[in-house]
Parts: structure tokens; C-alpha cells; sequence
């Protein structure tokens, strides 16, 4: 599962490796660890660049042993609880991170693929624009977006474990996968865009959603600013498991069966957003 | 040449450059998707008189359809990427989304692209909606069952049309039942379609008639009830029946690879001949040798 050229490239040794030096409280600023920075340098010149230690400038040689020489296929290892903004506004190549990783990973990411196989922190993906995001474990709050500010407008975000609140709020557009659980006001203030809950959302999914599609496996309860429309077999969540099959992040065959209740809603805002319920009985 | 017995004729076929476009229409079951890509690519045996050629052809081995579910591939050939337009509008329109159940996915990776879901979404008076997904635009239409998902855009690339081989027989039952091994052959060839009735021609044609205004008329030198009043049979004494198939496809390898399959299949006990029809050489843009083709 997950990043399987970088995992044959950690095989011959060829991936560019950080190693966290040592671990500590105060935030290791990550956005100039991205495939796009370290593009045409070596590992000696990638250790030269400007970083931040909290409000200190440091170099990234600072902070992190680096080896290899594929700086589009970056590892980072050790304890990084406290990096922050890993791969900010990448747009190719792959970072994978082996063990959990701090808030903003991924945020305005144009292309390329983050493979986090512990869990992320809050704001995971924020303002994505394309790309992928894979994270093994679960991920905090504000999944797609950050709090206030403007949600996914493209990309696939695929989070095995469970999410935080507001995951995919005020999103316009992309895919966000949560194969666990979710907590409040799921797609919240959402425009476009899917959202698929393996799991059970949190209270109010949906919450002054103007357009998009929620798509839960689990239970739900949309809030009563929803209108209940029908009960029917919806053909396009098959279209989105090929894809993710495709990607290697879904395994079985065939396509979405069982029939869902489709809300309308939410009345409140515009009305065009739906949310769609497995049903159960 | 002989195969079991059946002499192959050293002689070509000759075919046209034509477009093609490649649909995947899926349904709740088997049963639905072929119906509804049997009913879009219905009345379509000939450009001449059908405005388009199509067929049902099976997908790849390794082919899944985009929405998980059982479905078939539908091919179409025309003249132009202006009529393919034209055509699909109409067929997917008219024939695949009102088949229950259905859905429509563009199958062929072209550059040039059509907008067939993209007009079709106005079904939806104001109610369709959109996915976006892998770089793909899919609309979703209300309909009375549901919903009918059809790919905003279908590529259109350029094919080949009217391959062809006759197969000669002492009798009826038996080029019936060459023809008949021809088509079950020709059907595994992913790509290529037949697009007359059941995969056989019997009303072979020649673009000549004695009648004004009439342009085509009846292959008669292969018509074996006249064969004795006519001046220019081509049919030898002891040939009762002859069936012609007709092929169209993507690619000159897939073309030859099936007419190499349906010729081996066709020769059976009682097929005295199979031969293919041509204008010489100065009509269309590609030929297929038989002898050629049979000794890929």
C-alpha cells in the first residue's frame, strides 16, 4: 500500500533521506523540504538550505542528516511530531514519512504524492490544489482546509484512520477519503468536491454546504436543514473506487453496491449540496 | 493457397480511412449494458445507408469499466468527426440513456475529443451535476431510475472501414455455418466490429446500377440464382451460397489479425472458395492481401 516506486527506491538506496537529528517541542518550519526545492541539488547542497527552528534560522543540515541523491523520491524519519508545512505547494515527485508527522502537510500542494504512514496533524492538505496525500494513520482537525480559511479545491486526500472536525469543510473541489471515522460538521460550508466516509461522521455533516457530495458507507445523521430525497443505487461511487483502485488504495473488485438515502441541503444555505447515507436496512 | 482444403484467392481486400469512436456502456447487469449498446449501435451496417458503422465488442481481458459494473464496449465508425458527433449525440442520447441502469464512458484514449455528455447534460433541465475525477468531467442526469452518468467528452480517432472476405460454399447450411465460425472467431479481436446483422452479409453490394439514381446495387456476379444470366459471374459451378464479412477497426494489425482468424475459421468442409472484394487498388487507402495476412 501506498508509495510502491518509493518503496523500491528505499530498497536500492537511491531516495533522498532526511533523518531527524533530534527530536524537540519547538516547530520545525517543513515547507522547504519538497521535491521542487531540492530539484538539481546535491545532498550536501540540500543541507545548506535556510530552514526554521522555531523563531531561529538554521539550515536543514541543522535539523536533519541527509543522504542519497533522488531529490524527487524524499524519505524523512525520526521524530518529526514537530515539522510542520511538509511539501507546502510541491507539485511533483514523492515524500514519503515514515512515522507521524505534524499540522499543514501538504497544504496548497499542486501535484505529486505525500505518503505519511503514521498520522498527520491538523490541517492536513489545506488549500490542496492537486496531487495525492496518503496517510496510514488518522489526522487532526480541519483535514482539506484550516480553521476559517478556504478548503481543497483538487487533488485526492485518502486517510486510513480516523479525522478531526470540519474534515473537507468549505471544500471546491477534489476527493478527500476517509476510511475511518470523521468528527464534526464533516463538509462543512462545502461548494464542490466529494467526500467519502468509510465510517460514521460526527453531528452535522454537511452544515451550510452550498454544493458537493458527502458519500458515507457508515451512519450519518445529516442536520434537519436537509431534505430527504430518495432511496436509490448511485452509479459515479463506482467511478471513484476504480480510481482509488487504480492508485493501489482500494482492493476490492466491482463497483459500489447497495442503495443510499440522498439528503438535499443544506436549505439553510443554497440547497445543492447532497449527502448520500448507505442504507442500512 | 489452400486451408483444409479451401482455396484462398491471391487477392486483396481494400479499405477506407475512416474515424472511430470507442464507448463503454455499463448497466446494472450484463444484460442491461449489452441492450443498451445493442440498441446505440442498431441500424448502423452501412455509412451509406446508417450514417455510421458500429457494433458491440468485448472489452480487453485486462479492461475493468470505469464504474465497476458489467459492461460491453461499443465502437462506431464514420466518415468524419463532424457525423461521429452527430451520430453520438443521437445514439447515446436516444438509445443509451434511456436504457435502464445505464452509464457511458468514453473508451479511447484520443486526442481529439467530442462533446457528447457535455450537450447531453442539458436533458437534466438545470438539475444535472458534475464529478471531475483524474482529469475526467462526468455528468450525472436525473432520470426517472436514478441517475444516467455519460462522460462529458469521447475521443475520436482515425480507423479503417470495409475490410472485407467472401466465403464460398457448396450450399446454404454450410457458408452459414463458416460465416457463422468466422464471426465467433473475429469476436475475441478487441478493436474490430462487424457491423451487419449477426457479424454476415448476404446482400453484398457494387457501386453500379442499371437504374438512374440508383448507386448501388446487388453484387451480382456473386448472386448464385443468376449466376447463368449474367455475363460476369464470379461464381464457379458447384458455389450455391456466399456470405461476405465485413470488418471495421482501429488499426491495420487488428484488422489483419482478424480477417487472418475469421478466414482460418471459415474454412471448413464444403467451403469450395474465400476470396475479397476490391476496386483494384484505386479506391481505398488500405489493402489487405489475403495470402499475406494468412501467413502473419
Amino acid at each position: 500500500m501506498g508509495c510502491v516506486s518509493c518503496t523500491g527506491a528505499v530498497l536500492d538506496g537511491n531516495v533522498l533521506t532526511l533523518v531527524r537529528r533530534e527530536a524537540s517541542p519547538e516547530a520545525v518550519d517543513g515547507s522547504g523540504i519538497s521535491p521542487d526545492r531540492f530539484l538539481g541539488k546535491s545532498a550536501a547542497e540540500i543541507a545548506r538550505l535556510p530552514a526554521r527552528l522555531g523563531g531561529r534560522e538554521v539550515t536543514l543540515g541543522d535539523l536533519f542528516a541527509i543522504e542519497g541523491f533522488h531529490p524527487e523520491q524524499i524519505v524523512v524519519r525520526g521524530d518529526v511530531r514537530s515539522l510542520t508545512d511538509l511539501g507546502r505547494g510541491m507539485t511533483r515527485g514523492e515524500v514519503t514519512v515514515l512515522g507521524d508527522v505534524g499540522p499543514r502537510v501538504g497544504a496548497e500542494m499542486r501535484g505529486g504524492e505525500i505518503v505519511v504512514q503514521g498520522a498527520a496533524g491538523d490541517a492536513l492538505g489545506a488549500r490542496m490544489r492537486g496531487g495525492r496525500i496518503l496517510v496510514e494513520g488518522g489526522a487532526g482537525d480541519f483535514c482539506g482546509t484550516a480553521a476559517g480559511e478556504p478548503g481543497q479545491t483538487g487533488g485526492t486526500i485518502v486517510v486510513r484512520g480516523p479525522l478531526g472536525k470540519e474534515a473537507g469543510a468549505r471544500m471546491r473541489g477534489g476527493m478527500l477519503v476517509a476510511l475511518g471515522s470523521t468528527g464534526e460538521r464533516t463538509g462543512a460550508d462545502m461548494e464542490a468536491g466529494t467526500i467519502f466516509v468509510a465510517g460514521r461522521t460526527g453531528p452535522e455533516p454537511g452544515l451550510g454546504m452550498h454544493g458537493g457530495t458527502i458519500v458515507v458507507f457508515g451512519d450519518a445523521e445529516p442536520p434537519a436543514t436537509f431534505d430527504y430525497a430518495c432511496t436509490y443505487q448511485p452509479v459515479f461511487p463506482g467511478d471513484y473506487l476504480r480510481e482509488l483502485r487504480r492508485w493501489g488504495l482500494a482492493e476490492e473488485d466491482g463497483g459500489v453496491e447497495g442503495a443510499f438515502r440522498r439528503y438535499l441541503g443544506d436549505l439553510d444555505s443554497v440547497g445543492k449540496g447532497e449527502i448520500l447515507v448507505r442504507d442500512q436496512s | 493457397m489452400l486451408i483444409n482444403g479451401v482455396e484462398i484467392e491471391d487477392t486483396f481486400a481494400e479499405a477506407f480511412g475512416m474515424w472511430g469512436s470507442r464507448l463503454i456502456i455499463t448497466g446494472a447487469n450484463e444484460r442491461w449494458a449489452r441492450t443498451a449498446a445493442e440498441a446505440a449501435t442498431g441500424l448502423a451496417t452501412s455509412i451509406i445507408g446508417c450514417g455510421c458503422e458500429a457494433g458491440v465488442n468485448r472489452l480487453a481481458d485486462d479492461e475493468e469499466t470505469p464504474d465497476g459494473r458489467p459492461g460491453v464496449a461499443a465502437l462506431f465508425f464514420t466518415v468524419s468527426r463532424s457525423s461521429m458527433e452527430a451520430q453520438l449525440l443521437t445514439r447515446v442520447g436516444q438509445a443509451v440513456m434511456t436504457c435502464t441502469s445505464s452509464a457511458c464512458y468514453d473508451g479511447l484514449e484520443a486526442e481529439e475529443r467530442l462533446k457528447i455528455g457535455g450537450k447531453l447534460r442539458y436533458f437534466g433541465d438545470g438539475f444535472q451535476g458534475s464529478k471531475k475525477l483524474g482529469g475526467r468531467r462526468l455528468w450525472r442526469v436525473p432520470v426517472m431510475d436514478g441517475e444516467f452518468v455519460v462522460e462529458e467528452t469521447f475521443g475520436v480517432a482515425k480507423g479503417i472501414g470495409g475490410g472485407n472476405f467472401f466465403i464460398m460454399a457448396e450450399d446454404y447450411p454450410t457458408a452459414l455455418a463458416a460465416a457463422e465460425a468466422a464471426v465467433d472467431a473475429i469476436g475475441d479481436v478487441p478493436g474490430v466490429i462487424l457491423p451487419f446483422p449477426g457479424g454476415i452479409v448476404r446482400s453484398g453490394s457494387k457501386t453500379s446500377s442499371r437504374y438512374k439514381g440508383q448507386h448501388v446495387s446487388s453484387n451480382t456476379p456473386y448472386c448464385p440464382t443468376i449466376r447463368t444470366v449474367i455475363g460476369d459471374t464470379a461464381l464457379r459451378k458447384g458455389e450455391n451460397a456466399v456470405l461476405e464479412i465485413v470488418l471495421d477497426g482501429f488499426s491495420e494489425e487488428g484488422m489483419s489479425r482478424a480477417m487472418g482468424v475469421g478466414i482460418r475459421a471459415a474454412c471448413i468442409p464444403g467451403v469450395t472458395r474465400i476470396t475479397a472484394g476490391n476496386y483494384g487498388g484505386t479506391l481505398g487507402q488500405f489493402q489487405f492481401p489475403l495470402h499475406q495476412l494468412l501467413k502473419a
